[in-house]
C-alpha cells in the first residue's frame, strides 16, 4: 500500500520510474537521480558521470549540515568548500590538504570504500610533498612576475624551475 | 596533418583487433596534473598558458611517440574540432570555448592522444582496435613515465595522483572498452548486462561516452573508482574477467539467433543492407543502426558481399563533421542526409574510394 518508494540501485529517494514487463507481469522500477543516469533509463542523461557522482558526494556533504564548512577555503588557490560542493571540482592539489577531513568520507563513498592509494608511485617525488611545495612556490612567483610584467625576473624564475625539474639543483632559494 | 584525415578509419575502427567481432576498441586513460599549478578550472589565463607551454615542451621533447602533432584547439574551426570529437581524440567539453587548450596526438596512427587543459592538465589516452587493454596501458604508462622523468606531477601518498575531480584520484586511470552488442539487444538481454555492470560499479555509456545515447548497439563499459585498486588489478579484472563474460554472452546470443531465429536475423540484416544500398536520405542515427546490423550480418556470416573494414569506415565517415570534411563543404542537415546516403551507396558499391583520395 503506502510502501515507501526506494531506488532500485541504492535505496535512495527515487526521481524516475521505469515500467517494464517481467515474466509477463508489468513491473515498476524506480531509480534515484544518480542511478537513473548510470543505467541510462527513463530520462535522458546528458550530465557527465563525474557530475552525477559529485552530486552524491555533494549531497552527502550537505547532509552533514555543518555550518562551519561555508567559510572553509583553500589558502593556496582560494577555492571554498562551498564552491566545490557546487561544481564538484577542486581548485588545486592543496585543496586535498585544506579539505582533507571533509573529503575523506566523500572519497571513500565514491571509490567503493577505497581510502588510500594503491598502485603506481611517481619515481622522482612520490612520497614527499616537499618538492611539490617548493615547485608550487616558484610557479606562483613566476605567475606574479608575468602579471607584473617583470620579464627578467620571470625569465630567471623559469630557468630555476627548469633546473629544479631536471634535478640539477636540490635547493632553490626563492 | 592527422586531425584532418578523413581518408582512413581511426585506429579504434580498424577491423581485425583481438575479439573484434564484439570488441570495437580498447582505451586506457590517465589523468595527471603538474605539481604547483592550479587545476584548469581554477587557473588564470596566464596560468593556463603556462600549463600549455609546459605540456608542449615536455610532450614534444620526451619521445612519447615517434611523431607527435601539437594542435592548438583555438586555432581550429568548429568543424575541425568536431572532427576530433568524432575521432574520439578529444571530448566534447574540450572542443568548446576559447580558453587556452590543446591536443597532442601521435601521427599518423592516432593511438596516443593527450588533451591539455581539459578537466585536468593532462589526460593521456591510448587506443587500440579490439580487446587490447594491456597493450594500450603499456603505451600510456610509458608516456607517463617519460613525462614524469622531466616534470613533477601532483601526488599525495594517501590519495595518489591528484585530480580536479575527487572521483579520479588514486591511479587516475579509466579503462574502457567499446562493445558492439546487437545480439544481446535483439535477444532482449541488454538490461542484464547493464545490471551486472552496475553491480560491479562499472559505467555503461553510449558511442560518444559521457552523456551520449547508445546508438547502433555500441556501448562503452568503464571503471568508475580509481582509489584503492592498482592499475594491474583493474586491468586484469577487465581483460580476463568482466569483458570476456560479456563477449561470451553476446556470442551466445548471436549463435542462438542464427540457429533458432535465422529468419529474424536475416530479415534484420538484409533490411539494413537494403537501407544502406538504396536509401536516398539517411539520418546519422539511422545510418549507424543500419551499419550496426550490417556488421552483425558480416560477423555471423549472414552476408558476405560487404567487408567489415568498409562498414567500420562508414561508421566514422557518416558522422556529421566527417561527412562535411569528405565533401569539403559546410552542409545543412537536409543536405547532409542526402549526401550521407550518396556516400554510403557509392562506398558500398566500391566507387567511394576515388572520392576519398
Amino acid at each position: 500500500m503506502a510502501k515507501k518508494m526506494r531506488c532500485e540501485g541504492c535505496t535512495r529517494k527515487p526521481v524516475a520510474t521505469e515500467v517494464t514487463v517481467k515474466n509477463g507481469e508489468k513491473v515498476e522500477i524506480s531509480y534515484c537521480d544518480q542511478c537513473v543516469g548510470e543505467l541510462g533509463i527513463g530520462v535522458k542523461s546528458h550530465a557527465p558521470i563525474n557530475e552525477l557522482i559529485s552530486k552524491v558526494v555533494i549531497s552527502q556533504a550537505t547532509g552533514g549540515g555543518q555550518q562551519g564548512t561555508q567559510v572553509l577555503a583553500c589558502e593556496s588557490c582560494g577555492m571554498t568548500f562551498a564552491a566545490f560542493r557546487k561544481s564538484g571540482l577542486l581548485g588545486c592539489s592543496e585543496c586535498y590538504v585544506a579539505f582533507e577531513s571533509q573529503l575523506g568520507p566523500l572519497i571513500e563513498r565514491a571509490h567503493e570504500g577505497g581510502t588510500h592509494h594503491v598502485g603506481k608511485i611517481p619515481g622522482r617525488a612520490g612520497p614527499s610533498y616537499d618538492r611539490q611545495e617548493r615547485l608550487a612556490g616558484l610557479r606562483r612567483q613566476l605567475t606574479d612576475a608575468i602579471s607584473a610584467e617583470q620579464f627578467e625576473r620571470a625569465a630567471s624564475l623559469r630557468d630555476q624551475i627548469r633546473a629544479f625539474e631536471d634535478g640539477d639543483i636540490d635547493e632553490v632559494d626563492g | 596533418m592527422s586531425p584532418f584525415r578523413t581518408d582512413a578509419a581511426a585506429e579504434w575502427l580498424r577491423a581485425g583487433g583481438p575479439d573484434g567481432d564484439v570488441v570495437v576498441s580498447s582505451r586506457v586513460r590517465l589523468a595527471r596534473n603538474f605539481a604547483g599549478l592550479p587545476f584548469p578550472n581554477k587557473a588564470k589565463r596566464i596560468e593556463r598558458v603556462q600549463i600549455l607551454e609546459l605540456a608542449e615542451r615536455h610532450i614534444l621533447a620526451c619521445g612519447v611517440a615517434s611523431e607527435m602533432a601539437w594542435v592548438d584547439l583555438n586555432a581550429l574551426t568548429p568543424l575541425d574540432c568536431a572532427v576530433l570529437v568524432e575521432r574520439h581524440l578529444i571530448s566534447k567539453q574540450h572542443s568548446k570555448g576559447d580558453l587556452p587548450r590543446a591536443l597532442a596526438v601521435s601521427s599518423p596512427d592516432e593511438r596516443l592522444a593527450i588533451m591539455v587543459n581539459e578537466e585536468d592538465h593532462l589526460r593521456l589516452q591510448a587506443m587500440r582496435s579490439g580487446l587490447a587493454l594491456t597493450d594500450a596501458f603499456c603505451q600510456v604508462n610509458d608516456a607517463d613515465d617519460r613525462l614524469e622523468a622531466h616534470t613533477d606531477f601532483a601526488y599525495s601518498p594517501r590519495f595518489g595522483y591528484l585530480t580536479a575531480c575527487p572521483t579520479n584520484i588514486g591511479t587516475g586511470i579509466r579503462v574502457s572498452v567499446m562493445l558492439h552488442l546487437p545480439g544481446l539487444r535483439l535477444a532482449g538481454e541488454l538490461e542484464k548486462v547493464r545490471r551486472a555492470a552496475k553491480a560491479m560499479n562499472l559505467a555503461v555509456r553510449g558511442f560518444y561516452g559521457e552523456g551520449s545515447e547508445a546508438v547502433g548497439d555500441f556501448f562503452q563499459i568503464s571503471n568508475q573508482s580509481t582509489l584503492g585498486k592498482s592499475e594491474s588489478q583493474l586491468l586484469e579484472d577487465f581483460e580476463h574477467n568482466v569483458i570476456p563474460r560479456v563477449i561470451e554472452y553476446e556470442r551466445l546470443a548471436r549463435k542462438t539467433l542464427s540457429e533458432r531465429k535465422r529468419i529474424l536475423l536475416e530479415d534484420q540484416v538484409h533490411r539494413a543492407v537494403g537501407t544502406l544500398t538504396h536509401a536516398r536520405l539517411l539520418k546519422t542515427d539511422e545510418a549507424m543502426q543500419a551499419l550496426s546490423l550490417a556488421r552483425l550480418g558480416i560477423v555471423t556470416g549472414t552476408i558476405d558481399e560487404i567487408e567489415l573494414g568498409r562498414v567500420n569506415q562508414l561508421i566514422l565517415l557518416t558522422q556529421p563533421a566527417h561527412l562535411q570534411k569528405v565533401f569539403g563543404r559546410d552542409m545543412d542537415q537536409a543536405t547532409r542526409r542526402s549526401e550521407r546516403a550518396t556516400l554510403v551507396r557509392s562506398y558500398l558499391s566500391g566507387e567511394g574510394d576515388a572520392r576519398l583520395n
